[in-house]
C-alpha cells in the first residue's frame, strides 16, 4: 500500500506538468489534494504496519539481465519516515497557499516540481534494491535546484547551484562506492540486504564506507560539508525550506545508516593504530558530528538573519542525528531516528512561522528591524507558536525534541564520554540561541519613541489565514503529540534498529 | 588478402549490404527527383519531398535489417553482420531519419536535393564503418562518411561560419586521416594482412618498434573521428559552425559509427589470450584519450557561452566516457558502449533539434537566446531538460542508466582491473561537474525571464519529432531493459 505515496507523487506532478497555464490558480488545490492522499497512505499504512517488523510492499524484476529488482520494504524506520514526508508535503503545500494568487507565479510549475521532489523523498525512504534508491534519490536533487532558483530571494541562483553541486558531488561518491560494491560482489543483486550478507574484505570496507558516508552525510550538513545547508535554506522560498531542513536532509542521514552502515559495518572498525586519540572513521566521523552541533549553535547565535539562525540550527541538530547514529548502541540510534522525524517536524515549523508568517507580513527578517516591530503584540499567534517550536526545538520535556535528545546523549555517553558532555554543551547553546532569536524577534518590546516621547503604535498586518494556522498547527500538534507519547513511534522504530545487521550494533570492536 | 578480395562472391556482397544499396538508390532517386521533377516547385516543397524520400529510404533500410537477422560474414570477414553490428546501423539509420525530419524546414540551402543525397552518402559510410573489419575496407568506408560530411558542414553556402568549420574540420580530417592511412600501412608491413581478424596473432607475438608507431598513428586517424583529446580541436569550431542538422548528425551517427569502429579494431588488435605487447600499448593509448577527453572536455565546457560549442565540449567528455568502456574490451563493455553511444545520439539529436528551432527564431545559440525559452514554448523547453538532464546523467532518463550499464561493465571487466576504479572515479566525479554547465542551460530556460516573450514557433513536425525523442529519453531510462533484446545487456 505504501507504494502509492510514490505513485500518487509522481502522478501528480505528471499531471502539474502539464496543466494549462490558464488554470494555474486551482494547481494548489489539487496539489494539497494529492498531498493529503499521501500523508493519508502514509498514516494508514502506517497503522496497518503495526508491530508487523519489516514489511514488503512492492517486489518485480526491472533489469534482471543485472540482477536490478524494483523491490521496496518498509521497515518501522522507513515507516516513520515515510508519515515524516507525509506531514511535510502538507505542510509544504499550505504554506505555498499564496503560490498562483499572482500573476506570473507559474503555481502549476511549482507544485510540479514540489511533488516530484515528494515522490522521490517517497521512494529512497522505501527501497531496497540500491539501484533503486539511488535512482530516487537524484531524482529529488532537480526539483530542489528549480524550486530555489525561480521561486527563491536572498542570493537563490547562487545558493540553488550550490545545493545542487553539493548533492550531485555527494550522490557521485555514493555511486563509486555502490558500483565498486556490486562489482566486487559478483554483479548479481543490488538487492540491500542480499549484498550486506556478502562478506567484503576489510580493507575494501575501510575506503567504501567513509566514501559512502560521506557521500550521504552532504546531504545531511555534516560539517564541514554542510555549507550548502544555511545559504539553500536562506536562499529557498518557505515551503522549499521546509521540505530541505524537513526531509531532505533526512535523506542524507537515513543513507548513512541504511546504506553505509549496513553494507560496510566493519568500516566502523578501528584502524589499529590511533593518531591523536583518532582510532578509527567512527571516531572520525563523530568528531565532526560534534563540531557540527557546537558550530551550529555558535554560528545560530550570532546571526541577524532571522532565516540563517535556523539553518545553522538545522546543521547542529543533524549534528546529534549523525552522533546518535555513530554510537553504535540502540538507544543512541534510536534517537537518532526519532530525532530525525523531530527535527523534520520542528524545523518545518520554524521555517514556516519566519519565512512565511513573519516575513510576508514585514517583509524583514533582520532581528534587529523586527525587535522594533513589537509582533508580540502585533502577530500573538505567530509569537506564540514560535515559543512553542523554539521550547521544542531546545529540546524541553513534552516535546519530541526532548525524547530524542536525551537519548542520543544518552548513547552517545556510552560510546563517547567526552563528545557526550561537548554535545550537551552544543544543547545549551542551542537554548541560547533559540531564546536570543525568540527575544528579539518578538518579545524585545523596543518600539521606536519619536522627539515627543510618544511610541509607535503597534503595526496592523494581514490577519493570519486558514492555511497558515491549519499547517502550523498539524506541525505543533504532532511535536506535542509525539512529546507526551514517544512510544507511537518508539514502539515502531526500537524493533527496527533490533534488526539491524548484528555488524552494525557490535560494530567498532 | 589478395586471395580474400579476388574471390569474392558478389551474390553475397549484394545480400549483405542491401541496406547501404537501398541509401545510394534512393540519395541518386532523390537527385532525379529534385533536379528533374521538382525544379519549379517552392524550395520548401522540394525540402520536404527530398527529406520525407530520404526517410523512407532510411526506414526500408532499417526494416529490413530488422526483417533479416542474420550472421554473415564476406570475403574472409571484410565484412561482417553480427547482431551487435546490426543494432549500430539500425540505430545509426534511425537517427539519420530523424534528423531529416528534424530538416524539413531548414533553410539554409538552396540545394535540398543535393543536401539530403549527401546526407544519405554519409548514412551509407557510417553503416559501411560498422560492418569493415578490413583496413582497405575501413578506410574507404571511413573516407565516404568523412568527405560527405566535410561538404556538408560548408553546405550554408552564405554563411562565413559553415565555411570556416568545413574548412578546419576537412584540414584536421585530412590530416589525420593521412596519419591513420599511414599507420595501417605499417600495420600490413607487420603482420602481412589487411585483415583484423588474422591481424591479431602476428601483433601481439613480440614487442615491435615498429608496431608502437602503428597503433599511435591509428589513435590519431580515431581519435579525430570520436573527438577524443588531443585530436579534438576541429569539434568546438564545426559543431559552432555546421547547420544544426549537420551537426547532429555529426554528433550522433557518425559517433556511433566510429564508436562501433573502435569497438571491432581493439578486438582485433588484442588477442583474445591477452598478451603483454602491442595491445598494452593500445590500452595505455585509450585510457590516456579517454583521461585527457574526460577531464578536459568537462572543464571546457564550463566556460562556454555558445550552447553548441558547449555541447561540443560535453561530446569530448562523453566520448571520454566511452572509451573507458573501449578500453575494458570485454564483451559486455562493448555492448555497453554501443548502448551508451546510440541513446547518447538520440539525445544529441533532439538538443541540435532544439538548438537549431531557437536559433530560427533568435538568430543566436547563445546562451542567452534560451532565457525565458520555458515561457515562450513550454513543450519546446520540457524536452529540452529531458535531454540535458540525460546527458547529466540524471536517473530515471536513460542517460543514466547507459552511464550506470558502461561503468558497472567496466568495474566487473577482469581485464580492467588494475585501472578501473580510478579512472571511473574520476569520470563520476567529472559528471558531477558537468552538471553545473548542463544547468547554466536550464537555468536560463526556466529561471531567466525571456527578453522578448513572443511565442517560439515550432512546426508540428518538428515538434512531434522532438516529443518523440523525449519519450524515448524518459521511457528507456525507466525501462531499461526494453532494448535487451536488441542491445544485449550485462
Amino acid at each position: 500500500m505504501l507504494a502509492y505515496t510514490i505513485y500518487l507523487s509522481f502522478a501528480g506532478a505528471l499531471v502539474l506538468a502539464m496543466w494549462p497555464r490558464a488554470w494555474a490558480k486551482s494547481a494548489r488545490v489539487f496539489a494539497l489534494m494529492i498531498a493529503l492522499a499521501g500523508l493519508g497512505v502514509a498514516l494508514a499504512g502506517f497503522i496497518a504496519a503495526r508491530g508487523q517488523g519489516s514489511v514488503a510492499v512492492a517486489d518485480a524484476s526491472w533489469v534482471p539481465a543485472l540482477g536490478i529488482h524494483y523491490t521496496l520494504q518498509a521497515d518501522g524506520i522507513s515507516r516513520v519516515l515515510v508519515l515524516l514526508t507525509g506531514l511535510a508535503a502538507v505542510a509544504g503545500i499550505l504554506f505555498s497557499w499564496y503560490i498562483g494568487t499572482r500573476e506570473g507565479d507559474r503555481a502549476n510549475e511549482f507544485f510540479a516540481f514540489f511533488l516530484a521532489l515528494i515522490g522521490g523523498v517517497y521512494g529512497v525512504f522505501l527501497s531496497v534494491d540500491l539501484f533503486l534508491l539511488f535512482v530516487f534519490y537524484e531524482i529529488a536533487i532537480v526539483p530542489k535546484y528549480f524550486l530555489i532558483a525561480i521561486w527563491g530571494s536572498t542570493r537563490r541562483e547562487y545558493g540553488a547551484m550550490k545545493l545542487a553541486l553539493y548533492s550531485f558531488a555527494g550522490s557521485a561518491m555514493v555511486l563509486i562506492g555502490l558500483l565498486a560494491a556490486y562489482a566486487v560482489a559478483g554483479s548479481h543483486t543490488m538487492n540491500l540486504y542480499e549484498l550486506a550478507k556478502f562478506p567484503f574484505p576489510v580493507s575494501f570496507q575501510m575506503w567504501v564506507f567513509p566514501l559512502v558516508f560521506t557521500g550521504f552525510a552532504i546531504l545531511a550538513g555534516m560539517w564541514p560539508f554542510h555549507t550548502w545547508a544555511p545559504t539553500g535554506h536562506v536562499a529557498a522560498p518557505t515551503a522549499a525550506s521546509m521540505l530541505l531542513a524537513g526531509v531532505v536532509m533526512k535523506l542524507g542521514a537515513y543513507g548513512c545508516l541504511r546504506v553505509a552502515m549496513t553494507l560496510f559495518p566493519h568500516g566502523l572498525d578501528p584502524w589499529g593504530f590511533s593518531f591523536l586519540g583518532i582510532d578509527s572513521w567512527r571516531t572520525v566521523f563523530a568528531l565532526f558530528a560534534v563540531i557540527g552541533i557546537v558550530y551550529g549553535a555558535v554560528v545560530a547565535l550570532v546571526q541577524n538573519d532571522f532565516k540563517f539562525v535556523i539553518g545553522y540550527s538545522s546543521v547542529s541538530h543533524m549534528g546529534l542525528v549523525l552522533l546518535g547514529l555513530l554510537t553504535l548502541t540502540q538507544i543512541g540510534i534510536d534517537g537518532a531516528v526519532l530525532q530525525m522525524f523531530s527535527h523534520g517536524v520542528l524545523a518545518g515549523l520554524m521555517f514556516a512561522i519566519v519565512g512565511r508568517i513573519v516575513y510576508e507580513r514585514t517583509h524583514t527578517r533582520d532581528l534587529g528591524a523586527l525587535s522594533k516591530l513589537q509582533l508580540g503584540k502585533a502577530m500573538p499567534f505567530a509569537a506564540w507558536l514560535f515559543v512553542i517550536a523554539g521550547m521544542a526545538s531546545m529540546g524541553l520535556p513534552g516535546f519530541s525534541g526532548f525524547v530524542a535528545e536525551v537519548q542520543v546523549l544518552i548513547g552517545a555517553w556510552k560510546a563517547f564520554p567526552w563528545f557526550a558532555i561537548v554535545a550537551g554543551v552544543g544543547i545549551v547553546v542551542g537554548v541560547a540561541y533559540t531564546w536570543r532569536a525568540m527575544q528579539r524577534a518578538f518579545f524585545s518590546d523596543m518600539a521606536v519613541v519619536d522627539a515627543e516621547g510618544v511610541a509607535d503604535p503597534v503595526p496592523e498586518y494581514e490577519p493570519v489565514t486558514w492555511a497558515e494556522k491549519a499547517g502550523v498547527i498539524l506541525l505543533a500538534g504532532t511535536s506535542l503529540l509525539i512529546g507526551l507519547f514517544p512510544r507511537l513511534l518508539l514502539d515502531e522504530i526500537i524493533p527496527a534498529v533490533q534488526a539491524l545487521p548484528h555488524a552494525l550494533l557490535t560494530g567498532g570492536r | 588478402m589478395n586471395g580474400a578480395i579476388n574471390s569474392i562472391d558478389y551474390g553475397q556482397l549484394f545480400a549483405i549490404t542491401i541496406p547501404e544499396t537501398i541509401l545510394e538508390v534512393v540519395s541518386l532517386l532523390i537527385l532525379i527527383v529534385d533536379l528533374g521533377l521538382l525544379r519549379r516547385s517552392s524550395r520548401t516543397v522540394r525540402m520536404a519531398s527530398a527529406c520525407l524520400l530520404g526517410v523512407a529510404a532510411s526506414a526500408a533500410a532499417a526494416v529490413w535489417l530488422l526483417g533479416h537477422s542474420q550472421v554473415a560474414s564476406l570475403a574472409g570477414d571484410a565484412l561482417v553482420v553480427t547482431p551487435l553490428v546490426a543494432a549500430a546501423q539500425i540505430g545509426i539509420l534511425l537517427l539519420t531519419a530523424l534528423v531529416l525530419l528534424l530538416s524539413l524546414k531548414a533553410e539554409f540551402t538552396r540545394n535540398p536535393g543535393e543536401f539530403v543525397a549527401i546526407v544519405l552518402l554519409a548514412t551509407t559510410g557510417m553503416l559501411l564503418v560498422t560492418a569493415a573489419r578490413d583496413l582497405l575496407v575501413i578506410f574507404v568506408a571511413l573516407e565516404l562518411l568523412s568527405l560527405s560530411l566535410y561538404v556538408l558542414t560548408a553546405f550554408a553556402k552564405s554563411s562565413a561560419q559553415s565555411a570556416e568549420a568545413a574548412l578546419k574540420y576537412y584540414l584536421f580530417g585530412g590530416m589525420s586521416a593521412a596519419l591513420m592511412l599511414f599507420g595501417f600501412s605499417y600495420l600490413y608491413g607487420l603482420t602481412g594482412t589487411t585483415n583484423l581478424s588474422s591481424m591479431t596473432y602476428p601483433l601481439s607475438g613480440e614487442s615491435m618498434p615498429l608496431a608502437v608507431v602503428a597503433l599511435v598513428l591509428v589513435a590519431a586517424g580515431l581519435g579525430f573521428k570520436v573527438a577524443a583529446v588531443p585530436f579534438h580541436l576541429w569539434a568546438p569550431d564545426t559543431y559552432q559552425g555546421a547547420p544544426a542538422p549537420v551537426t547532429a548528425l555529426i554528433a550522433s551517427g557518425s559517433k556511433v559509427a566510429s564508436f562501433a569502429l573502435l569497438v571491432a579494431i581493439t578486438d582485433g588488435m588484442i588477442a583474445p589470450p591477452s598478451s603483454e605487447t602491442g595491445n598494452g600499448l593500445w590500452i595505455v593509448l585509450l585510457l590516456a584519450m579517454a583521461a585527457g577527453s574526460i577531464v578536459l572536455g568537462n572543464l571546457a565546457a564550463l566556460v562556454q557561452t555558445s550552447v553548441r560549442r558547449l555541447l561540443a565540449y560535453s561530446a569530448i567528455a562523453h566520448a571520454g566516457y566511452m572509451l573507458l568502456g573501449i578500453a575494458a574490451h570485454t564483451g559486455q563493455s562493448a555492448a555497453a558502449v554501443l548502448y551508451y553511444a546510440l541513446t547518447y545520439a538520440l539525445t544529441t539529436v533532439g538538443a541540435f533539434g532544439v538548438i537549431g528551432i531557437v536559433e530560427r527564431n533568435t538568430g543566436s545559440d547563445r546562451l542567452d537566446a534560451f532565457a525565458g525559452l520555458s515561457r515562450r514554448n513550454p513543450p519546446l523547453a520540457g524536452t529540452m531538460l529531458l535531454y540535458l538532464l540525460s546527458l547529466a546523467g540524471i536517473p530515471p532518463l536513460v542517460g543514466f542508466w547507459a552511464k550506470f550499464n558502461l561503468f558497472a561493465a567496466v568495474l566487473r571487466a577482469a581485464t580492467a582491473s588494475h585501472w578501473a576504479l580510478p579512472l571511473v572515479a574520476a569520470a563520476l566525479a567529472a559528471s558531477a561537474v558537468s552538471l553545473y554547465y548542463y544547468l547554466q542551460v536550464l537555468k536560463r530556460i526556466y529561471v531567466l525571464k525571456p527578453v522578448n516573450e513572443s511565442p517560439m514557433q515550432v512546426s508540428f513536425v518538428e515538434l512531434t519529432v522532438l516529443v518523440l525523442i523525449a519519450l524515448a529519453v524518459a521511457l528507456l531510462g525507466i525501462f531499461p531493459g526494453a532494448l535487451s533484446g536488441w542491445i544485449p545487456l550485462g
